[in-house]
């Protein structure tokens, strides 16, 4: 306990230990924040920061250490409680409700007497006065991912923090859209309040924030001043080795397009999905080609019309290898050399409580593997394949033929990718390839995926990570609202452009979209 | 009385138990638990209720017992769903087994006996007015307990915060949660009482509308109050509606007879079960409207990370 | 102070206590049932031997308890293969009912076809009877989106009704004197028996449809498709396997298989339709599935259990004269313990005894209106 109650800390967590069941997500933490600053907290996914924010916001409870709030030995047994001492947060993936209203969501987080018309009042105020314009009766389900973004912020406005928890705010933003929460940060950090700033970002970070706490496997490894850090230290301490950088040379001339969409048009099925509106793209062997776009735009809508889990209403709409397939299902387009990985991981691309072996048999039971003969399933080629994938792609496990469910993001991603490239396939689609993955898999993962273009291949890659596609892409396309864009050579494109167009001005033969949720 | 007043009145009679079992599994589904235990909550319900009232002589006793038994069932699936993270469906199926089993072997000495009937309170004055006076007016106390129960729960879930709270609880477990709500308890609040209209709706049958203890006496009116739930897509004031079609397809077998429709009985008892596969189909059929009322989280299981 | 009980959730599903949990429920329902005989004065070692060991004590009861069972282990392996696939087939009842009365039309309405064709042909059209009554919630599901769960126990009381308007209406013995009963089918209209005349040919079809189950869910590639969709449906869509042909499948066997346990009970123990053809086997066969976790070989260990159940409700009824409902409440208790016991497959439980401070306790209550309280303060103090 060598912090004392130091003047100005406003928070201090000291040694704080979380373990659940053998595993330590945090190893004695030590975090202290000022008034009037905002302060990052940076580290890869896994690193315990999600954790760390839980037990000062009160959702988890430490193992061991202690908290103090404004030098005074504190705990915060719920959510409510932090609430009540001053300490708002705002989730990565949201707490909020899609089936009630915006003003409904807020006075769940807002004591006092129930009064859903005076509230309303209330956010229309705030909002307005940040900046942050909101309908309060507006259906959350309706809105765009920054608009709930934005009630999740007024709705810690209206509880007065101190302090301000933000967990990986920009990661659902567009960079103009990330610019003006930045802007309101400052604010907040202006007026008094504190913020703590969650982030993988290391530019934004550098930009916005005064001090910067760095955590590894659970641990603090450094405090620093991040404005006098580059990226590539920043990113040092937080991996603790020199990332990778992915090696995508320019190719040789494109192949011929190995995938074709054409005017593919899909009307929403569940209550609140997007509908895929007159989509065009060809896709080139030989190439990466990225579609990019704010969460919720469509991408789940289009990578199930590609894969053939939602057939297209006409064969042409989309073309794999020569081969007209909007009307084929997902296996005989694999049958055709296609192959897919979809972005949920657990109960989407992998069966989570099935070993790897069986996970194998998901997607290749029909593609030419003689796993199955007769309808019998061959357990020991299964096994085989599923130890060949886990080796060729570095998928690391406590026991042999591990229960999907029990492996790292990281690690089931790898398997994920590795049994479908293991197959080198022709045509690749790969919806968020590295969301929620640590560093040294998404650039394995990346650079699989450049190098399978490079061997011939016709690779779209589907993502919301603006660097992961600069990093990887040859060409590049944006999805907005179910409809995308041009496509422009990664070159002559910049992600102020990528950012405007994900924004949702559509430059599609110059005509532009009318903003439908103004 | 007329005929027709007298029509009125057994369909309202028939109607209540579905309407107070119907709404109480309202509330716990908006909660996201889906309990299948109604059937046996209610035959557990309608066996305490008259096995009370006998013993005693007292029909509120029996009322009283059939409630408290009711409650005391849901808290068992409670435990076991919300504590134990155990399978709802499974849990449920369990509960209406061993109510029927458990009721079974509770009633065998109260089988035949004459019971205690709750008897008619007539609102004075409006009680002798032509048609509406004894339908609306001259009825017994749980028949007016079900409609202000109903009136109640809408009025909950549209103007109070405990309502929203519940609504929030069913639809996202995970932001409720983060947000501080402990969603196990209101789960457990949900699902008590929701059992607690279960065994009233029990004790209405062996209270009131036999008024008997019958083996097996519900005869599938728990699962249609479950099938109540979903046609109404989850909204307190479509359930009664429900509720009291449902209550004039039951009676309307028995009239047939009595005016001498030559169909056999058997038919005219199956009724009531093939409408309540109909109901559902003209209900599922509309699958957006389904979709956008079903509580989200429904018969899924939560457990926190801690 | 206060004890709470608290779930860890396993990185992986224990493959001990997925042995070991059916054991547990089934000795932690001997237990219970032990201090119920207690309190209601009997000696529960007595009691339980009555009730769960005479039934193996001697021949006759060895052989009945195989009958009982042959109809529990049918139903319950089809439905551990819906319950697998997360369809909840709660209809078998009804199943079994359809299955019997289709099966039955043979020696009703041509009680003189003696053939060696006309068992086999019994045997299909029961099957096919009960393939049909389940094709209906499975076409509801498919076609409209309704729910299997009400659609199926819908039809199991229309089945009861059916088959009350044959027995008492068209197919009513017309020497019956009335009684509501078809006419006794005629020998070779009866199955095959072994032994002193009760265990029959049932018995082995059990034992075979549990055998072939087994070895289709685990080894061939319908089978791992319905495990998918019950584990992960998403999964199962992207595997590129189809929602609405699972259904089908499964409806299909278990109801082709419940229909098969129908014939064989009114072409074997009860020898002619009437009333009641099954005490329920419909319905405990969904504790018999669970018991055997939802697997087909477990269901043939589950159903002697739950038969063992039945007869021992029977033995208790005379020598303890207590009610033969009791059979039923076991059953009831041993689903309950069953479930309870499958949480340890996924979770550990441990019982924290939680320390609070009550003034700081107080400080942090009243803010949610009263609907947020984690008891969760002393959580650090573990």
């Amino acid at each position: 306990m060598e912090t004392t109650d130091g003047d100005g800390y406003l928070l201090q967590a000291e040694d704080i230990v979380k373990r659940f069941g053998d595993f330590t997500a945090n190893g004695s933490v030590t975090l202290s924040l000022r008034a009037g600053e905002i302060h990052a907290l940076l580290g890869e996914n896994g690193a315990g920061k999600s954790t760390l924010v839980k037990i000062l916001y009160g959702a988890l409870q430490p193992t061991a250490g202690r908290l103090r709030w404004r030098g005074e030995t504190i705990t915060v047994p719920d959510p409510g409680a932090a609430r009540q001492l001053g300490i708002a947060m705002v989730f990565q993936h949201f707490s909020l409700f899609d089936a009630l209203t915006v003003v409904e969501n807020i006075a769940l987080a807002v004591p006092g007497p129930f009064d859903l018309r005076s509230l309303a009042e209330r956010v229309e105020r705030i909002s307005a006065e940040y900046g942050l314009p909101l309908e309060p009766t507006a259906l959350v389900a309706d809105l765009p991912v920054g608009v709930r973004q934005r009630i999740e912020v007024v709705r810690c406005l209206l509880q007065e923090p101190r302090l301000l928890i933000m967990d990986e705010p920009t990661a659902v933003l567009t960079p103009q859209e990330a610019q003006q929460l930045f802007v309101t940060l400052k604010r907040l950090a202006e007026e008094g309040r504190a913020v703590l700033y969650i982030s993988h970002r290391l530019e934004e970070v550098r930009e916005l924030c005064h001090r910067a706490t760095i955590l590894r496997q659970g641990r603090v490894v450094a405090e620093v001043d991040p404005g006098s850090e580059t990226a590539a230290s920043l990113a040092r301490l937080m991996v603790g080795a020199d990332v990778h950088s992915v090696n995508a040379e320019t190719p040789g001339p494109a192949g011929p397009a190995t995938l074709t969409i054409a005017g593919l048009s899909l009307a929403a099925v569940k209550p609140f999905g997007v509908s895929l509106r007159d989509i065009s793209l060809e896709v080139r062997s030989g190439e990466v080609t990225a579609v990019a776009g704010v969460a919720g735009n469509g991408q789940a809508e289009l990578f199930e019309a590609l894969s053939g889990e939602r057939l297209a209403p006409t064969p042409q709409s989309i073309v794999i290898a020569g081969q007209p397939c909007g009307t084929r299902d997902i296996t005989e387009r694999r049958r055709l050399g296609a192959a897919f990985v979809p972005e949920e991981r657990l109960g989407h691309s992998a069966v989570p409580g099935f070993r790897l072996s069986e996970n194998v048999l998901l997607t290749r039971h029909a593609s030419g593997d003689d796993l199955v003969n007769t309808g019998f399933i061959n357990g020991s080629r299964t096994r085989a394949l599923a130890a060949r994938v886990a080796k060729r792609f570095d998928v690391r496990f406590s026991r042999r033929d591990q229960e999907a469910g029990a492996l790292s993001g990281g690690n089931l991603q790898k398997f994920v990718v590795g049994r479908e490239l293991d197959r080198n396939p022709r045509v690749l689609v790969i919806n968020q390839p590295t969301w929620g993955v640590d560093a040294g898999a998404a650039a394995l993962i990346r650079q699989a995926l450049v190098d399978r273009a490079r061997d011939g291949a016709a690779v779209l890659v589907i993502s919301q990570d603006l660097d992961e596609i600069f990093q990887i892409a040859d060409r590049i396309a944006v999805i907005s609202r179910g409809a995308l864009s041009d496509t422009f050579p990664a070159d002559a494109i910049d992600r102020e452009r990528v950012g405007m167009l994900m924004a949702g001005a559509l430059e599609t033969d110059g005509t532009p979209q009318q903003d439908v949720w103004a | 009385m007329s005929a027709l007043e007298a029509v009125l009145l057994t369909i309202i009679t028939a109607s209540t138990p579905l309407l107070l079992a119907a709404v109480g599994e309202l509330v716990t589904e908006r909660s996201g638990v889906l309990n299948l235990g109604v059937e046996g909550m209610m035959i557990m319900g309608a066996v305490t209720g008259f096995a009370a009232a006998y013993t005693t002589g007292s029909a509120a006793v029996g009322v009283m017992a059939a409630i408290g038994t009711g409650i005391a069932m849901a808290l068992l699936f409670a435990f076991l769903t919300q504590t134990l993270a155990a399978n709802q469906m499974a849990t449920g199926l369990a509960l209406t087994l061993f109510g029927i089993g458990l009721s079974g072997l509770v009633g065998k000495p109260f089988t035949g006996l004459p019971g205690v009937k709750l008897g008619a309170v007539h609102v004075p004055g409006l009680s002798g007015l032509p048609l509406v006076g004894p339908v609306l007016f001259g009825q017994d106390l749980l028949v007016y307990a079900s409609v202000a129960i109903t009136v109640f729960v809408a009025w909950m879930f549209s103007r109070t915060r405990l309502g929203l709270v519940i609504r929030a609880v069913g639809t996202n477990h995970h932001s409720a949660h983060a947000l501080g709500y402990d969603v196990a308890a209101v789960r457990y609040g949900c699902i008590a009482f929701g059992g607690a209209c279960a065994g009233l709706a029990g004790g209405y049958l062996s209270l009131v509308y036999t008024p008997q203890w019958i083996e097996n006496m519900t005869a599938g009116r728990g699962w249609i109050a479950l099938a109540l739930v979903v046609f109404a897509t989850w909204s307190p004031n479509r359930v009664a509606v429900g509720a009291y079609l449902f209550g004039a397809v039951w009676i309307m077998g028995l009239y047939a007879q009595g005016i001498g429709v030559t169909i056999p009985p058997q038919f005219l008892a199956s009724l009531p079960y093939l409408v309540t596969i109909g109901a559902l189909l003209a209900i599922s059929g509309n699958r957006i409207l389904t979709k956008v009322n079903t509580p989200a989280c429904i018969g899924q299981t939560f457990v926190p990370d801690r | 102070m206060g004890v709470r009980l608290v779930l860890e959730k396993r990185p992986e599903r224990s493959r001990a206590m997925q042995v070991a949990s059916p054991l547990l429920a089934v000795a932690l329902t001997v237990l219970f049932g032990s201090i119920l005989f207690a309190a209601r004065g009997f000696d529960p070692l007595h009691a339980n031997y009555v009730y769960f060991i005479g039934p193996l004590t001697t021949l006759w009861s060895v052989e009945e308890l195989i009958v009982k069972a042959t109809p529990l282990v049918l139903i319950g392996a089809g439905l551990a293969i819906c319950f697998r696939a997360d369809l909840w087939n709660i209809g078998a009842e009804g199943q079994l009912i359809a299955g019997a009365l289709a099966g039955a039309s043979i020696p009703i309405l041509a009680p003189h076809w003696d053939s060696a064709l006309a068992i086999p042909a019994m045997l299909l059209l029961g099957m096919l009877g009960g393939m049909a009554w389940a094709a209906v919630p499975a076409l509801l599901r498919n076609r409209f989106g309704a729910n299997e769960i009400l659609t199926s126990l819908m039809l199991v009381y229309v089945a009861q009704y059916l088959l009350d308007w044959l027995v008492r209406g068209p197919w009513r013995d017309p020497q019956g004197f009335n009684f509501p009963k078809s006419i006794g089918f005629n020998d070779w209209h009866l199955l095959t028996t072994f032994g002193d005349g009760r265990v029959h040919l049932g018995a082995v079809f059990a034992v075979i449809a549990v055998i072939v189950l087994a070895v289709f869910m685990s080894r061939t590639l319908l089978g791992f498709e319905i495990k998918v969709r019950g584990e992960a449906p998403r999964a199962g869509g992207f595997g590129g396997f189809s929602q609405a042909g699972t259904t089908w499948l499964c409806f299909g066997i278990s109801g082709a298989l419940a229909g098969l346990a129908g014939i064989c009970e009114v072409a074997g123990p009860v020898g002619q339709l009437q009333p009641t053809i099954s005490p329920g086997y419909g319905f405990t066969a969904i504790i018999v599935a669970f018991l055997g976790r939802l697997n087909p070989l477990g269901a043939l260990l589950g159903g002697l259990v739950l038969a063992i159940c039945y007869l021992g409700g029977e033995a208790a009824q005379v020598e303890l004269s207590i009610s033969e409902k009791t059979a039923q409440v076991f059953q009831g208790m041993l689903l309950f313990f069953i479930l309870t016991c499958d949480t340890l497959i996924r979770c550990r439980v441990r019982l924290e005894w939680a320390t609070r401070n009550p003034s700081r306790q107080r400080q942090f209550i009243g803010l949610e209106g009263g609907a947020s309280r984690t008891a969760d303060a002393g959580g650090a103090a573990q």
